[in-house]
């Protein structure tokens, strides 16, 4: 695991208030949008606000997320030339749909990387929109060495799936699980839509609760208030993090007898339980509440 | 450099209006609206005029109304204004 990505919280490129403040609320990263949230009229504008806060404001240790608008589009190679040269993490492409449109933004950034001087520095991530992008998945999953995500963006694929969003989310369940197993294939991370309802806290739970046990590694956000609970959701219990220590400590203490048999409490552990017991400690670790030297 | 009247940015809080206009007066004219004005006034006319002078804007009159811009905010506002203003983008493409 190379960092946390339970929260990725969607803030307008053409607001320069939220953007100033986001990262005191401290999500794991911060997308801005230069996509959906700015009108055609202000597409310029909201360009040089997001060059201006990537090269000035300290947002610490958050990951920096760009969405851009399509290459298609007259703003999309002018987004790329924008955030790359402001040094953000990632660009995010909006509606992708084939590994080839992946590959068309990975040659516009390494152009720009080429002028700075900085090849590989910036990493994609892909969001599916639509019933061609889900069939995709994995394609697009593996387009570039870049890819370091893709998510699900779960408004425009109902649209286009000619259904709609249901509190039990059942139409978004292919989906869901397609680009989490794409991602797992490709060994990158996936995070799931956002939940637009700021009124519904509880429903909103339940599908951070859902998407958790689908496999996804975090969720896109709206609203600083979202935060606490996907990390509460998100973040293992002590009682999980106690159990998987006690895991880990069978495994070396098995190795360190020489024995291919792990046991804890006179039961057999076996190999999936071991990678799932070191995946909640890689999480408490990443989420600051277990202590690498506590281990030994 | 040639140019007309244009404008960029919002009156919302963390935001600052910049409007351009051309001036028969030489070098720039830059009349501040802002609540901070008496602290941090003459850092934002400096953060204005620095971005314009950067972009060969000598002459100009600048209306800038505050509502408490960061100055990448104010640096941002005011290349918008004269990208606006110019018709000359700062981007390649």
């Amino acid at each position: 695991m190379d960092r946390l990505r339970r929260t990725m919280m969607f803030v307008p490129g053409n607001n320069p208030g939220m953007m100033q403040d986001a990262f005191i609320y401290g999500p794991d990263s911060i997308m801005l949008d230069l996509e959906d949230s700015v009108t055609l009229a202000e597409k310029d504008t909201a360009r040089l606000l997001v060059y201006n806060a990537l090269r000035t404001v300290d947002y610490g240790n958050i990951e920096m997320v760009v969405r851009i608008n399509p290459l298609s589009t007259p703003y999309g190679h002018k987004d790329v030339e924008a955030v790359v040269k402001a040094g953000v993490d990632v660009v995010r492409m909006p509606k992708t749909e084939t590994a080839d449109e992946v590959r068309e933004v990975e040659t516009a950034i390494e152009k720009v990387e080429t002028e700075l001087g900085c090849v590989g520095r910036t990493k994609i991530m892909a969001a599916v929109e639509s019933a061609l992008g889900v069939v995709n998945a994995y394609a697009i999953a593996t387009a570039s060495k870049r890819m370091m995500g893709i998510a699900l963006g779960a408004e425009d694929y109902c649209a286009n799936l000619k259904t709609q969003r249901t509190p039990e989310g059942t139409e978004l369940l292919l989906a869901r699980q397609t680009i989490v197993v794409a991602a797992r294939a490709a060994g990158i991370d996936c995070i799931d839509t956002v939940f637009s309802n700021l009124n519904d806290m509880d429903a909103f739970r339940r599908e951070v609760e859902t998407i958790k046990k689908l496999g996804f590694d975090g969720k896109s956000i709206i609203n600083p208030r979202q935060i606490e609970i996907v990390n509460e959701v998100f973040t293992p219990s002590q009682k999980d993090i106690d159990k998987a220590v006690a895991i880990v400590g069978a495994l070396h203490e098995a190795a360190r007898r020489g024995s291919g048999v792990i046991a804890l409490n006179g039961k057999m552990i076996d190999k999936p339980v071991v990678i799932r017991a070191q995946h909640t400690i890689d999480l408490a670790i990443a989420a600051g509440v277990l202590k690498k030297e506590d281990l030994s | 450099m040639e140019i007309k009247n244009a404008f960029a940015g919002t009156l919302e809080s963390g935001d600052i209006l910049i409007q351009i206009e051309p001036s028969d007066t030489p070098g720039l004219t830059i009349d501040l609206e802002s609540t901070v004005a008496y602290q941090f006034g003459d850092q934002i006319k400096k953060v204005i005029a620095d971005t314009l002078k950067g972009m060969g804007i000598g002459q100009a009159y600048v209306r800038a109304t505050d509502k408490g811009a960061l100055d990448c905010t104010i640096r941002a506002r005011a290349t918008a204004a004269v990208v606006r203003a110019t018709g000359k983008d700062v981007w390649q493409d």
